[in-house]
């Protein structure tokens, strides 16, 4: 044979040995099991071993996890925890092999995303929870604004709305942090109304301070920042809309021009930290730990490590509304929830063990080990400060159904898309046209690709 | 019969036994790589999430890759960074290793251990460290300022003009090492007489070098731009540390795209296509350089 045969005699056979389409193992669609069929008397369900994974590996997060696993353990020994837990990048990047494996893991943490959650609803490969969120009053416990970020049509096309696919334990909530013994330096009370808001920002930078932390060199961080902007001018459903990446919104309205024209004012008035899209996320938030910055538009998830650097001088706030008497709204979610696997053959089970780790006493151990707990967190006890800032904040928001959906969100690319075009507004190389119509062009190939 | 035409082989000519010799090496290489890749190429044919099953899209996915002016740009960045892996280690390598080997300057094992020792680091190492240099509040910013350069100061990774030079310095920082050590021992095999004679006909240092020095390592500069082209067109973590592809796109490369598409996206269809292509760009140009090396040794 000659070189060239030969090679492509081998090609052929290497296409021969691989000719099988990927994916062609998946699995067929589950049907949600009726209520009747549903037993929840775990100590009667035999000798079962759960494999879960999560991600709960960290400080506050690791201790509850722990806590809560033992207590399983204890109340019910006829079912045995096998818990795999790996880091929130780790757990995402090996999820997929997991799922679509002959032996999944029964209960997982799901990113509730359209490329996690999404993806895995499409391929059936998650069991629809409905059945279970009846019997055990989730719906009755959680507040509709927050079930919605885990709840898929059944074909995962639609976010936001369908059957339940997975119960989280813990909330987030994008607010403003701000440095006490700054304010009262510069004479300022927290503000009242989004106008206080920005008087003060003027009012810190004639001071000599730094009116806004922000580091938005991993590109996601000023998504919150616009966010956060974005729900003090555009209407909550239009906000929704276009979150979920829905039909029948649009980016290039007016109130979405102010949003971004009011952000270019920011940049152009020096109210952000200079450098700002060559600094880091990490870093930007530690200068504000170490007094660098009045106000920073940032999630409660950085509230114990800022507590740690800045004690009673730290403050947390809901963005203000328009008026002082606004309803809150505010760009929040839930943490990762957890969800049953479709191959799963103890789902029964598993849907005691996630009502176990997300019951109202879970929610007191949650707030004992220092986390926002989802459900209940207005009736938890905390010290004064901080945290009770956190806590009061989410539990207002959470109670008006006042939490609108992260925009990356929105479409599988959206936060590239978006990370990007913030990158491009905020250094001026786009104008605020330039970039809604950025936006406008990634949502609707989207929305209507999607049906 | 066939003892005679055995015989009549001349001893030293191939047989056919020689592949059985072959195959247990093949079959390693055959099922960590050939398959792999075949598998690859298979993919880059579907439109596939990495879960339910793939649709056949024929060549889509790389007309795809053409017609994103995004991808095309990531490509165009990663030609760009060619020059600041291969090209100026070469540069400063060459300019280095003459210096290093002509002084015979004591402690040539110390200075060349600390030459290499950028290639020792992981390169997440290197570029977490380099994203704190080019922050804001910096160690190149602190320096700008203590000279009295202000108005040069920024966030360098975040400057839409010097994110892409500033990621590539830092693989010329990493790339030097590797480069220098390589010619020093090619120009440590160069015999004296050469360098006598070149002196006996009058040539200079400059000459001497042209003349002798650089021809004889022309082997050693070959491996050296073909490892680091590849180091240059494949840069990933460096990117994924450093900038995440931004400001905007302005430092998106290929490798960084095939990862976001398959782990973040779930386009592993689109992103075994990037891959499949840079693997043909890469083995293009290692392929150009080396025989341009072998054609000038001819």
């Amino acid at each position: 044979m000659t070189p060239p045969m030969r090679l492509a005699v081998l090609a052929a056979g290497v296409l021969v040995l691989t000719s099988c389409a990927p994916g062609s193992s998946a699995p067929p669609t589950p049907t949600s099991a009726p209520p009747s069929a549903v037993r929840t008397d775990a100590a009667a369900l035999g000798n079962v071993t759960l494999t879960v994974w999560d991600q709960e590996v960290r400080g506050g997060q690791a201790a509850q996890m722990k806590q809560l696993n033992d207590a399983f353990q204890a109340k019910y020994p006829n079912i045995k925890l096998n818990r795999v837990s790996r880091s929130f990048d780790d757990l995402n990047t090996t999820l997929r092999l997991a799922l679509s494996g002959n032996e999944p893991p029964d209960v997982v943490e799901a990113n509730n995303g359209r490329s996690s959650m999404g993806a895995f609803v499409k391929a059936g490969q998650l069991r629809p929870l409905d059945a279970y969120a009846d019997v055990y009053g989730w719906k009755r416990r959680y507040p509709e604004s927050v079930l919605r970020y885990s709840r898929y049509s059944a074909d995962g096309k639609l976010f936001g709305e369908g059957n339940l696919y997975g119960l989280p334990q813990v909330g987030e909530v994008v607010g403003v942090f701000y440095n006490r013994a700054k304010l009262t330096k510069l004479g300022l009370q927290p503000p009242k109304t989004w106008a206080d808001f920005e008087t003060s920002l003027a009012t810190a930078k004639a001071g000599g301070e730094v009116p806004l932390q922000l580091g938005n060199l991993d590109k996601w961080p000023a998504i919150h920042v616009f966010g956060t902007v974005q729900s003090r001018h555009v209407p909550p459903d239009q906000i929704g809309t276009l979150g979920f990446g829905r039909k029948g919104a649009t980016w290039n309205t007016p109130e979405n021009t102010a949003t971004a024209e009011q952000l270019v004012g920011w940049v152009d008035k020096g109210y952000f930290a200079k450098g700002f899209n060559g600094q880091g996320y990490d870093p930007a938030w530690q200068a504000f730990g170490k007094g660098q910055g009045v106000f920073m538009i940032a999630g409660t998830w950085l509230l114990a490590d800022l507590q740690k650097a800045l004690g009673d001088d730290l403050g947390f706030m809901l963005p203000p509304g328009v008026t002082a008497d606004a309803p809150p709204v505010a760009t929040g979610g839930t943490g990762l929830p957890f969800a049953i696997t479709a191959k799963s053959p103890n789902p029964d089970a598993a849907a005691a063990y996630i009502n176990f780790i997300t019951s109202a006493d879970a929610m007191k151990v949650l707030t004992a080990t220092g986390n926002l707990p989802v459900a209940e967190t207005g009736q938890q006890s905390v010290a004064k400060g901080p945290q009770q800032d956190v806590f009061t904040a989410f539990g207002t928001v959470t109670a008006k159904n006042g939490l609108v959906p992260y925009l990356d969100y929105a479409t599988p690319t959206f936060a590239d898309t978006l990370g990007a075009a913030l990158q491009d507004l905020l250094a001026e190389k786009a104008t605020p046209q330039e970039f809604l119509a950025t936006l406008e062009k990634d949502y609707k190939t989207f929305a209507e690709s999607n049906g | 019969m066939t003892q005679r035409m055995t015989a009549a082989r001349p001893p030293g000519e191939p047989r056919r036994v020689a592949y059985l010799y072959l195959l247990p090496a093949f079959a390693v290489y055959a099922a960590f790589l050939l398959y792999p890749i075949g598998r690859a190429v298979q993919i880059s044919l579907y439109d596939w999430d990495g879960l339910s099953l793939g649709r056949w899209v024929g060549l889509d996915n790389y007309a795809a890759i053409v017609a994103d002016e995004g991808l095309r740009a990531a490509f165009g960045h990663a030609l760009v960074l060619i020059v600041f892996f291969a090209v100026g280690p070469l540069v400063i390598g060459l300019g280095l290793a003459a210096i290093l080997n002509h002084a015979k300057v004591r402690g040539l094992g110390f200075f060349r251990t600390v030459v290499f020792l950028p290639q020792v680091v992981a390169m997440v190492v290197v570029a977490v460290a380099w994203r704190r240099v080019y922050a804001p509040d910096g160690t190149l910013n602190t320096l700008l300022g203590a000279l009295g350069l202000d108005s040069l100061t920024r966030g360098w990774l975040g400057d839409y003009t010097f994110a892409l030079p500033a990621v590539g310095v830092v693989g010329t920082w990493f790339e030097t090492g590797l480069v220098t050590v390589l010619l020093l021992a090619g120009m440590s095999r160069i015999p004296g007489e050469l360098y006598e004679a070149a002196r006996l006909d009058g040539a200079g240092a400059v000459r001497e070098f042209f003349a002798v020095t650089l021809p004889s390592v022309r082997g050693e500069i070959a491996v050296a731009l073909t490892l680091t082209v590849i180091a240059a067109l494949r840069t990933f973590d460096l990117v994924y540390i450093t900038t995440r592809g931004g400001p905007g796109d302005s430092t998106s490369v290929p490798s960084y795209e095939v990862y976001h598409r398959a782990f973040g996206l779930g386009q592993v269809g689109s992103a075994a296509a990037i891959g499949v292509t840079l693997t043909v760009v890469i083995f293009v140009i290692s392929f150009g350089i080396n025989r341009f090396a072998d054609r000038r040794i001819a």
